[in-house]
């Protein structure tokens, strides 16, 4: 078994004068779990397409448990789950009669009513698919892409649009899998999503890599910390960045909104309060954070994600 | 019974978690193409008897068409309605599986992406199409025999060849079913609805199905002749009422259009 499950280099997909997918590249182990994240457009779906066998690639390669899937489709299908972000399902058919109708595909499938129940659609397993709600059918699009027991699964976007509860419920089954060995690839704009299930997060703007690495790297770079408070806008910062240790940084980042950047100690927090005291400010909502996958997304692209 | 508690407990729970170790370890492999295949045409049958709509077309209609038009002489047939009206209700009932409502649904599976999906798992393209061959060709055995005892119970006296009689079937299926998948793989669903509807009328009136061709003038008649419903319910004619053998300008018509059909079809289908 190749250690890489999917490897995706230089890849390029132009839709007329348009280009999807811009020379996007990554690998994702055997039995880890990579998220490509990003905002919609960004060509997530696309590139998850040309893996799937669906689209071509004009430029670049595509490995596939060491396969071409524009060639080897044939073989590559029985081994890899899929799940579209939206549709596939024939709009009569109830759900538990599509999940077995695609287990009868599989040699060893999983038991079908046990994945519907697991994923709390025990109770519409007769309900035909156009009178699902849009979170059920999605959990059933999910249940398709595994009940075969694949060794790889591609998932489009399979918690937009779910409550809560439905989206822990889809988080512990990819949480499951990966830890039963399976190789999840999972497309989202939900940065918590990535954060807290992905091995491996490439970070994907207008068809390129923008970043990408373990959550942990991710996040890492830059200032390890902030200090975030509220207070009146427009104040004076230079004496207080002459006042904090060499390498921090402050500045407004929106009207009454400080960020003071660098190393966050105890000491540094008193430096600050000093400060506001010493200018009779009350500062609110002070609070000590973790650069997160948002953070690093707005600093590469200037742009929120679902902006 | 030991311990049902906790198993109830963690299986109802919204957020069951308790996914044990191992459960979904990879195991992959395709299911033998003999069980695929019949999964996929019951399934397929199963979805095409729970559609009102499709009921009606190929069932009702053609039942309602048949009794009506032998007990009202409405038109001018040459001999007993019945003998007539049977092998053209017949053709018609062949037109409303593999044309209409073959196109119909299959259109409507690519618009959901169904076909695509389907793309995506271990079921191989040609076992989806024997599948949905099967689907057609049960759903035209349950009008026949339909068909046959309604007929039988107004006094319908058949003649010929069985074999003759299904052999002409297969092909008008195979002529229709081309042209119907041509619609569904090229234009989108909802034409594909009105279009596939539109031509079955224009058939039923202009086919030779339940008016004989001779009541048009002679010009039309010639054109109209080769039409492949009017070819299919002539051959079925020609062997029901006579007992004779199926005319061969009937077969080459049938069979012209069944490859011209399933040609342009593999060429133009997109899946999605």
């Amino acid at each position: 078994m190749p250690e890489a499950a999917v490897e995706v280099d230089g890849l390029v997909k132009r839709y007329g004068a348009t280009t999807a997918v811009d020379g996007v590249t990554f690998v994702a182990p055997t039995g880890s779990m990579l998220a490509l994240l990003g905002p919609n457009g960004a060509g997530k779906t696309t590139t998850v397409e040309i893996c799937e066998g669906f689209r071509r690639a004009d430029a670049g390669t595509v490995r596939v448990l060491g396969l071409d899937p524009a060639r080897a489709g044939r073989r590559l299908r029985p081994r890899v789950g899929v799940m579209l972000q939206s549709g596939g399902v024939y709009p009569g058919a109830r759900s538990g009669e599509m999940l077995r109708l695609v287990a009868a595909y599989a040699a060893h499938p999983l038991d079908p009513a046990m994945l519907l129940d697991r994923l709390g659609l025990a109770s519409s397993a007769r309900t035909p698919y156009r009178r699902l709600s849009g979170g059920q059918q999605q959990r059933l699009s999910l249940a398709m892409a595994v009940v075969g027991r694949p060794e790889l699964v591609f998932l489009d976007e399979p918690t937009a649009g779910l409550d809560p509860q439905a989206r822990r419920a889809t988080w512990e089954l990819l949480s499951a899998l990966r830890a039963d060995g399976v190789t999840v690839v999972l497309t989202t704009h939900y940065m918590e999503e990535a954060e807290r299930l992905a091995d491996h997060v490439v970070i994907v703007d207008a068809g390129r890599v923008v970043a990408s690495g373990t959550p942990a790297e991710l996040t890492r770079g830059g200032a390890d910390r902030q200090l975030r408070f509220r207070a009146p806008p427009a104040l004076e910062l230079d004496r207080l960045v002459l006042a904090l240790p060499v390498g921090s940084h402050a500045s407004e980042v929106a009207p009454g909104q400080y960020v003071v950047e660098g190393t966050i100690d105890p000491q540094l927090l008193a430096t600050v309060t000093a400060w506001c005291a010493a200018r009779g400010v009350l500062a609110e909502d002070l609070r000590v954070m973790q650069r997160s996958l948002e953070d690093v997304f707005l600093e590469l692209t200037g742009r929120g994600l679902r902006s | 019974m030991t311990e049902p508690t906790a198993a109830t407990t963690s299986r109802n729970g919204p957020a069951a978690s308790g996914w044990a170790p191992g459960e979904l370890a990879p195991r992959p492999g395709a299911a033998p193409l003999g069980r695929m295949l019949l999964a996929q045409a019951a399934t397929e049958l199963r979805l095409t008897f729970r559609n009102g709509e499709v009921v009606l077309l190929t069932l009702v209609i053609p039942v309602l068409l048949l009794v009506l038009f032998t007990a009202v002489p409405l038109v001018d047939v040459g001999g007993r309605r019945v003998d007539f009206l049977v092998p053209g209700v017949l053709a018609l009932a062949v037109l409303s599986t593999s044309f209409t409502g073959l196109a119909i649904a299959t259109g409507f599976e690519r618009q959901y992406g169904v076909l695509k999906r389907l793309g995506a798992t271990a079921l191989p393209r040609g076992v989806l199409i024997a599948a949905k061959s099967l689907g057609v060709l049960a759903v035209e055995a349950v009008q026949a025999v339909l068909l046959v005892a309604v007929g039988l119970g107004l006094g319908w006296s058949p003649h010929g060849s069985v074999f003759a009689v299904a052999g002409l079937l297969v092909a008008g299926t195979a002529a229709f079913a081309g042209l119907g998948l041509l619609l569904a793989g090229t234009l989108k669903a909802l034409t594909t609805l009105v279009t596939a509807n539109f031509i079955y009328i224009l058939l039923l009136v202009g086919g030779g199905v339940i008016f004989p061709l001779t009541s048009f003038p002679s010009g039309v008649r010639h054109v109209l002749g080769l039409l492949p419903v009017a070819a299919l319910s002539d051959g079925l004619r020609a062997v029901l009422r006579q007992g004779a053998a199926v005319p061969v300008h009937d077969w080459v018509t049938l069979l012209v259009w069944a490859a011209v059909g399933l040609t342009a079809a593999a060429r133009t289908f997109r899946w999605e």
